[in-house]
């Protein structure tokens, strides 16, 4: 259970060496106690991850996933929750590819759909599964503001993002009343592994600021969150920009 | 009453959860409660009264809650004995309005009568009499406990399963379901109290007055204090301590009526406060005005309310937090930590987390459930609404209170975590043994329980 001051006794993340996840455990642990799940591919970055976790004060335990294999996540989720309770489960796998070849070449492109929208659904559907037969828990689906709006550089990314964003969004409503709640978080341009040597957009982020959102907007039981919160705003304008106009804004 | 899914919380309305209730019928018959224990899956049951409890220890996610509040017969009271017989669904407030006439009344009292007698027993609930009658527990004669295995067991304290039967006394409903006790009552021959009540000016004198030996004169004593201020008026407090009231002690106009049930209530607070009500001007306004108010008077008559459930004269107070409720952080430390406990209150009030309803108590001798919280020492309650930095505030209270040997409450924690609760009930193995084999297949099973690990 979360308890009374937001603070959950677990935490699962899949994408079990997402910067955004592991910043967001690091932070649930400056309040206590938590035993942590990673589910990723078998790999030296999950034990690197599980360490960080480990030295941070975690008990860490590591679940096989492979995002691309889609007949595993059942099983995969299943042992998940097989050591307890989860309290809160961060989806939080996902390839931003190479946005030239994504969108002229097809193993790249369906390998973005994949990972990013079919294994994102076909995890939400498992998570909901466990999470309506314990009655509780969280569920937090890494969006990207790129869903609201894809720009001519990025629209496969957005494409997968916003297939995902409309799933957890609608997964909100279905779950509302099974007391679980899920909160689709949005962020910019965040620094990480996955955007080094890009250029930075506006308003861009860390990891470690966006873990402060999404631990916010769980305890605050908010169902979308943007990261940095300024970013709801300045998208509320861009999607309504026309597109003459808008391919021709530095974004 | 069908069986229905339902959302459900503590008094302090934070971290809800959903849960399966059987309630009215369904929890009737004995052969029914043991048809739904045999029946109740992975996640278990637990049993619920009238959810006075702030945290999460009468919910159960995902599970089985029988609500117990429609098994509500008293049997039997017997005035010679002093004994009642009673059904765990009876509210105390029931029981006082039934046992009064009686010349009874209800041995140890929280600061509600809205709790059940398995409530009463599952918390080993402590009252203003703590230092003099002990709690709840120590006036239970026996009790019928529904167990795991569908087995009802008669517990008595010093009985054959006297090990179960103080399991059970602050056992948070984890050794199965009270179905069922008979309490001692307490003779008296008015519903008075003759009260002395004073104020401190500080927390120097607040202590001074709970060490004196004056507080010996009195059966009830307690305080609320002032944790908001700092500086001089640092735990000032305002002092309530009386016993009952003997017929000859009674104004000629009450004496008509001694055994009168004599508690009104104003009005119930409608849902509808914002969060933030609760901030440290409003706070430290209503209890400047309630310090004010307290005069340095002996010998007052004055009835349950006035001496007693003050808080009482507004039903469902916890709505004036807020949809996003509150905490209670109620901790007892032993009388030697004295300076610490010092140190404690002085940095609450000094935390910015600001609190109203303060209980300040000396308590006396524990009892010999593991589980149950008093014991002698200074028992302090205060209540923060839910902000930002709470979390981490509690956390390094509870490492200040582990560290003079105090603990925490379970009817009123929400947030502490496993080794924190082991650490300060050493013989909770002790109590899991007991429990285990009462409850061989772990059907019994809270938020709670889940929470500090308590049963396997």
């Amino acid at each position: 259970m979360i308890d009374a001051v937001g603070h959950p006794s677990s935490l699962l993340l899949l994408g079990g060496t997402s910067e955004i996840g592991l910043a967001t455990a690091e932070k649930y642990l400056e309040g206590g106690p938590v035993r942590v799940v990673l589910a990723g591919r078998q790999s030296p970055r999950l034990a690197d991850a599980a360490a960080r976790l480990t030295r941070a004060g975690a008990t860490v335990e590591t679940v096989e996933f492979d995002a691309r294999d889609a007949a595993v996540h059942t099983e995969a989720v299943r042992k998940a929750f097989a050591g307890g309770d989860i309290d809160v489960a961060i989806v939080a796998f996902g390839l931003l590819g190479d946005q030239e070849k994504a969108w002229q070449d097809i193993d790249v492109a369906v390998e973005l759909a994949e990972v990013n929208y079919v294994a994102a659904v076909s995890v939400g559907v498992a998570l909901s599964a466990e999470f309506r037969r314990q009655g509780h828990g969280h569920l937090v689906a890494l969006s990207s503001v790129a869903a609201e709006r894809a720009r001519r550089s990025n629209f496969v990314y957005g494409s997968t993002k916003a297939g995902l964003d409309a799933f957890y969004t609608g997964l909100t409503e279905a779950l509302r009343g099974e007391g679980i709640g899920v909160t689709v978080v949005r962020p910019g341009f965040v620094h990480t592994k996955m955007t080094e040597g890009l250029s930075p957009a506006p308003l861009s982020t860390t990891p470690e600021k966006v873990a402060d959102v999404i631990v916010s907007a769980v305890s605050s039981g908010k169902e979308q969150a943007w990261a940095p919160a300024p970013l709801r705003a300045v998208m509320t304008v861009l999607r309504h920009i026309p597109r003459p106009i808008f391919r021709r804004l530095p974004v | 009453m069908p069986r229905s899914v339902k959302t459900l919380a503590g008094w302090a309305r934070t971290a809800p959860s959903r849960a399966t209730v059987l309630s009215g019928d369904e929890v009737a018959s004995t052969e029914a409660l043991a048809e739904a224990i045999a029946g109740a899956g992975q996640r278990g049951v637990i049993a619920r009264g009238l959810g006075r409890s702030y945290g999460d220890t009468a919910q159960n996610a995902g599970g089985l809650v029988l609500d117990m509040t429609a098994r509500d017969r008293i049997h039997s009271v017997d005035a010679e004995t002093g004994l009642v017989d009673l059904d765990a669904g009876v509210s105390l407030d029931r029981l006082m309005r039934v046992a009064l006439p009686f010349g009874l009344w209800v041995p140890v009292l929280p600061g509600t009568r809205q709790v059940t007698i398995g409530g009463a027993i599952a918390n080993d609930i402590h009252g203003k009499n703590h230092h003099s009658a002990g709690s709840f527990g120590q006036h239970v004669v026996s009790m019928d406990l529904l167990t795991g295995t569908g087995e009802v067991r008669r517990l008595e304290p010093d009985g054959v399963e006297s090990e179960l039967f103080w399991a059970t006394v602050g056992g948070i409903g984890l050794t199965g379901v009270i179905l069922r006790a008979t309490v001692r009552m307490t003779k008296t021959e008015t519903a008075y109290f003759v009260a002395d009540t004073e104020r401190t000016a500080n927390l120097d004198e607040t202590i001074e007055r709970f060490s004196d030996g004056s507080d010996e004169a009195y059966d009830y004593s307690s305080a609320w204090f002032d944790s908001i201020s700092t500086g001089s008026k640092l735990g000032r407090a305002a002092l309530g301590r009386g016993s009952l009231a003997r017929l000859d002690e009674l104004p000629a106009k009450l004496r008509r009526d001694p055994l009168k049930f004599d508690a009104p209530t104003l009005a119930n607070l409608p849902d509808v406060f914002p969060n933030g009500l609760g901030n440290k001007l409003t706070f430290s306004a209503i209890g400047e005005l309630y310090y004010r108010k307290t005069k340095n008077k002996r010998g007052q008559i004055q009835n349950l309310t006035a001496f007693y459930h003050p808080l009482d004269l507004f039903g469902d107070w916890n709505r004036a937090y807020g949809s996003k409720g509150f905490l209670q952080y109620q901790f007892i430390v032993p009388l030697d930590a004295e300076a610490e406990f010092r140190a404690i209150v002085r940095d609450i009030a000094e935390s910015g987390h600001v609190s109203f309803l303060n209980v300040f108590k000396k308590f006396g001798e524990g009892n010999r459930a593991p589980l149950s919280f008093p014991m002698p020492g200074w028992n302090i309650c205060v209540d923060f609404p839910i902000v930002d930095g709470l979390g981490a505030f509690c956390r390094s209270l509870d490492e200040r209170v582990l560290a003079m040997g105090g603990r925490l409450y379970t009817a009123k924690d929400s947030r502490t975590d496993p080794d924190t609760f082991a650490a300060m009930y050493p013989r909770l193995d002790e109590w899991r043994k007991v429990r285990d084999a009462a409850d061989p297949d772990g059907v019994f099973a809270s938020d709670m329980s889940r929470r500090l690990r308590l049963t396997s």
